[in-house]
């Protein structure tokens, strides 16, 4: 597994730099900012989002409990339309399957459409290794990628850079791999677009071999499908002569009129758009249009590790939208790099341990990076219960660490924790507690805790605790009669 | 030593032990209709300008003025091989598409293509590149689209389109010109898609 950023600090440290980071902070916030307000328009206008929520989770749930004959049935609608299909266990095996077809074509440098999944597995690193330049054409990937930089949001991966730093990048760099940027470049967005219009154009153009991933994969039709913005992946998916599409196993839709609530789903969830501007789909080989040679590899890489997990499972429903990073008060104030993965946010949190399993201390720590505080479960269109994962993985963690002879801090916060909820009186206590603390600090005007003495210190070495409400949640009942009386 | 695919469908079987298989296909709800007062084509037209592309509503004697008005004088105009005489009329010297390179394609300003189905609710235009609509190369290179929609094409939303379309031929969804949000969260339209999208909405009552 090539998953995680080699040599990232845990959270909590990787964290704290974050932080520090104004220009990065102030970035995130508006960024994240501007899609919460964009999301929340469209889908406002849908009038049956719950119900299309349900449909949506129904149907990946649908395709995960039969997954074993639903991915045969996808590998013999592929072959049936032409396509070459090929299974890989792990990245290696993978990014093997890549490097051998991209030697069969004496190809030295392959286009590609932005995809988590070969990020996931490495696969630029892996051709670079064998002599082959990968070129990311999404104009985010394309900033990240001359930046030399790490990608750190699923969506806008650039989230992290503006206009400025861009300019920068693509006058440093975009000469030394092509076509350098042109002397008038201005840090006018619409400017730095047009430039990675030209400096891409010549590489689509000549391009023999494309690698793309696939939002969904259609088992009864063989159908694949990329959803984007910029024509880029359009470009990829038609004009070379060979396409490599890297899909993982989690990525199937059982048939073709079932990909109707998906396709509702994820722009308005994602982007904050009615529709995307381009989908692409396709089905194996087109005689006299688009790639004549097409491959499909079907990557576990971890994958069935999550599906044995009972409480982890529904994670594989992802589609990938990005909402539940938008929504996360830790995210937001992070940002993605912090979670040491090409998956950040709530979704990075327990993807990595569920992909990876538990036991390296990166990885361990990451269900920690929540407060959960549910905003998560709530935008997912997928409804997959993020904050119920996250405790499971929690209690997964504190149990691979039991043996340990110095606990870990964030056993002790969860065990902390589990004093309190163990007895009632206790957390009523306690509660009431930290809402008189509240009551004072914001007297004093103060935003948040900082760092709490004892246990709870390990807790709040990675986030600031908010400033506990007046009344807590039970005296609020009791006074109330649970809202009756409000 | 077991295949690839023999060691991950069993690593999935042992996963899914205690889980059974759900066979009835899952049936999503109903998409949105047009607003009460507003028709289907117009709905359509106004969430097809949103996207900031041009939409124009011609009769279907008025379809060849149309096309000749979205197209900038002297430009290059490729045509897929099957587009119909009517629109073909509006074209001064079209370059029919047969099997043009992508460097052709490169030279050419514009580009005419007919479409399968509109999508009121999400203003989203599908292309099923038959023979009307040509290649999927031709309507990507050129900075130009011209696409011609008719209104008995035009349904109200997403779930209405799936069963007119048959996912063995190459599908292609336009939303828009080609845009990005990736500086600073700016839309910019156009990157590599044809940054001109030009919608003409044929329909017998305009
Ligand atoms: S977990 Fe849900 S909200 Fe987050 S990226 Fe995946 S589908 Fe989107």
């Amino acid at each position: 597994m090539t998953g995680t950023f080699v040599g990232m600090p845990t959270f909590p440290s990787a964290a704290r730099t974050a932080l520090a980071d104004t220009q990065l902070r102030h970035n995130l916030a508006h960024a994240t900012g501007v899609i919460r307000g964009k999301r929340a328009a469209v889908v406002g206008e849908v009038e049956n989002w719950e119900d299309l929520r349900l449909a949506g989770a129904a149907v990946k749930d649908r395709a995960l409990r039969s997954l074993d004959s639903r991915l045969v049935e996808l590998e013999e609608s592929l072959t049936a339309r032409g396509a070459v299909v090929h299974w890989a266990r792990d990245a290696d095996e993978a990014n093997r399957i890549v490097v051998e077809v991209a030697r069969a074509h004496a190809v030295d440098e392959v286009v590609k459409v932005k995809s988590m999944v070969t990020q996931e597995i490495g696969l630029n690193e892996a051709l670079e290794a064998e002599g082959i330049a990968a070129w990311e054409t999404d104009l985010a990937e394309l900033i990240v990628q001359l930046g030399g930089d790490l990608p750190s949001h699923i969506l806008v991966p650039a989230i992290h850079r503006n206009r400025a730093e861009i300019r920068e990048i693509f006058r440093r760099r975009m000469g030394e791999v092509g076509r350098p940027a042109p002397d008038d470049l201005t840090d006018e967005p619409a400017v730095l677009a047009g430039a990675a219009r030209e400096h891409l154009r010549e590489k689509f153009l000549r391009a023999k071999l494309a690698v793309s991933g696939a939002n969904f994969a259609v088992a009864d039709s063989g159908t694949l499908v990329v959803v984007e913005s910029e024509g880029n992946g359009r470009m990829c998916l038609t004009l070379p002569d060979v396409l490599v599409s890297i899909v993982g196993i989690e990525k199937v839709v059982p048939t073709w009129a079932e990909l109707d609530p998906l396709i509702r789903l994820l722009p308005r969830s994602s982007t904050g758009e009615r529709m995307n501007p381009y989908t692409s789909t396709w089905t194996g080989i087109t005689p006299g249009d688009g790639p004549q040679e097409v491959h499909v590899v079907l990557l576990d890489n971890g994958r069935t590790r999550a599906l044995a997990d009972e409480t982890g499972r529904q994670a594989l429903r992802c589609i990938r939208c990005s909402a539940c990073l938008n929504v996360c008060p830790v995210y937001e104030r992070t940002g993605g790099h912090a979670y040491g993965s090409v998956y950040p946010g709530p979704i990075g949190a327990i993807l990595n341990p569920l992909l990876k399993g538990t036991g390296d201390p990166q990885t361990d720590s990451l269900p920690y990076a929540s407060s959960l505080c549910g905003a998560c479960f709530e935008a997912c269109p997928v409804r997959i219960d993020i904050p119920e994962v996250l405790v499971h993985l929690r209690a997964k963690v504190v149990d691979g660490h039991r043996d340990d002879r110095v606990p870990k801090p964030e056993a002790l916060a969860f065990r902390g924790a589990a004093w309190a909820f163990a007895d009632p009186g206790r957390l009523g206590r306690a509660e009431r507690l930290s809402s008189v603390a509240g009551r004072v600090l914001r007297r004093r005007g103060k935003a948040s805790l900082g760092r709490l003495p004892g246990p709870g210190g390990a807790w709040t070495d990675a986030r600031d605790l908010p400033v506990p409400p007046a009344e807590s949640f039970r005296d609020w009942w009791k006074r109330t009669d649970g809202g009756e009386r409000e | 030593m077991t295949s690839a695919r023999d060691e991950v469908l069993g690593r999935v079987r042992a996963a899914l032990r205690d889980v059974e298989g759900a066979d009835e296909p899952v049936v999503a709800p109903p998409g949105a209709a047009a607003p009460a007062g507003t028709s289907l084509v117009e709905h359509f037209a106004e969430r097809v300008a949103d996207y900031r592309a041009t939409v124009v509503q011609c009769p279907p004697d008025g379809l060849a003025a149309a096309v000749a008005a979205a197209l900038p004088d002297g430009a290059r105009v490729v045509v897929p091989v099957g587009l119909p005489d009517v629109v073909l009329a509006g074209i001064a010297s079209p370059v029919v598409d047969d099997a043009l390179s992508a460097a052709d394609l490169d030279a050419i300003d514009a580009v005419v293509t007919c479409a399968r189905v509109g999508i009121a609710e999400t203003g989203t235009i599908v292309l099923d590149h038959a023979p009307d609509q040509g290649r999927r190369v031709i309507s990507l290179v050129p900075d130009r689209h011209v696409c011609i929609v008719y209104a008995d094409q035009v349904v109200a939303d997403v779930p209405d389109a799936f069963p007119l379309l048959d996912p063995v031929r190459p599908l292609t969804w336009i939303s828009g010109p080609s845009a990005t949000s990736d500086i600073e969260l700016d839309r910019v339209e156009g990157v590599h898609g044809p940054r001109h999208l030009h919608v003409i909405v044929v329909d017998e009552s305009s």
